[in-house]
């Protein structure tokens, strides 16, 4: 048994190592590509090595979420818009060499300061028996998810998907433009068109045909 | 989480991946897309933190927290984008420096 759970503990080690400097790597290529499309890409393999870590944390719902969102929607999004437009790739390197020092040198500041401030930190007062909503190990993570998010949550999630109904129409309305030419509904014509001004009974003649 | 991957991983992790989305930031001065993309990145690392903080206290709200940032996230870069179409039909650029030239 105890050599079982030492193996497990090293694929878990192996697995987070893997994932994290996948991970790192493909948000450093993220930032640093050439060109946007080759972005997008890294984007989507840093989004899938993250849901991998939230996958070892137990979080399973939030990790396909993450994948079904970030890859399946918000990269593709990205992925349509940067194709779509015509952007000049050489005249961005310019700029990327002029800020690369001092960006790099804040970049490095901030991680320091970061790291410091993990390194001070620890875990302390922490009152475990008032936490929001503890997990029980019997139920699924999703079955968990969904109890909290339909009860408690219940207005929040709402104000979720309200969120979402107002940047799909804002987004329609930012980019829809009139070409012209296009053929609208009007209803109130529609409305005000009754039958005997529309239609006509006539008796035709063998022959002779009808005059519209 | 038990084993000897413990919270502080998933903290330097996520710290070394906000840390680049804000380098990304600073550096791609002439691409809002990329810029946009690492504002992506970063609310991925806050993500990172609110599950592995989640996972540690074996509390569920984070988990719920999170799902709010993917939330607002997808509705952030909807109409980041969306902005950044206009923009670009009104410009012919997507350059952060010229964006002055929108005032008055």
């Amino acid at each position: 048994m105890r050599w079982r759970d030492e193996c497990y503990a090293m694929i878990q080690a192996f697995a987070f190592y893997l994932f994290a400097v996948v991970v790192i790597v493909s948000a450093a290529m993220t930032i640093s590509s050439r060109n946007p499309v080759h972005s997008v890409m890294w984007l989507i393999l840093a989004f899938f090595n993250a849901a991998g870590l939230m996958v070892l944390c137990g979080a399973e719902f939030i990790a396909m979420l993450l994948v079904i969102v970030y890859v399946g929607a918000v990269a593709v999004l990205f992925l349509f818009v940067v194709m779509m437009l015509d952007i000049e790739i050489a005249e961005m390197r310019a700029a990327f060499a002029r800020y690369a020092l001092i960006g790099l040198a804040l970049a490095a500041a901030l991680l320091a300061e970061v790291l410091i401030a993990f390194k001070a930190w620890s875990v302390g007062g922490v009152q475990l028996a008032r936490r929001a909503a503890p997990t029980e190990a019997a139920v699924p993570n999703i079955q968990a998810i969904g109890e909290l998010l339909y009860t408690r949550y219940l207005l929040i999630f709402e104000g979720a998907g309200l969120v979402l109904l107002v940047a799909m129409i804002g987004a329609i309305v930012l980019t829809h433009r009139d070409r012209g030419g296009s053929r609208y509904q009007n209803i109130a014509r529609q409305n005000q068109r009754r039958p005997q001004d529309a239609t006509r009974n006539t008796q035709p003649v063998v022959g002779q045909g009808v005059d519209l | 989480m038990n084993g000897s991957i413990g919270l502080t991983h998933y903290l330097v992790v996520a710290a070394i991946l906000f840390t680049m989305g804000v380098l990304g930031i600073f550096l791609n001065r002439k691409n809002l897309i990329v810029i946009l993309m690492a504002i992506e990145l970063i609310l991925l690392a806050v993500n990172i933190n609110l599950v592995a903080f989640s996972a540690a206290l074996h509390d569920l709200v984070g988990q719920v927290f999170a799902m709010f940032v993917l939330t607002v996230a997808a509705g952030e870069a909807a109409i980041g984008l969306a902005i950044l179409v206009i923009y670009f039909r009104g410009r012919g650029t997507i350059a952060v420096d010229d964006v002055n030239r929108m005032k008055g």
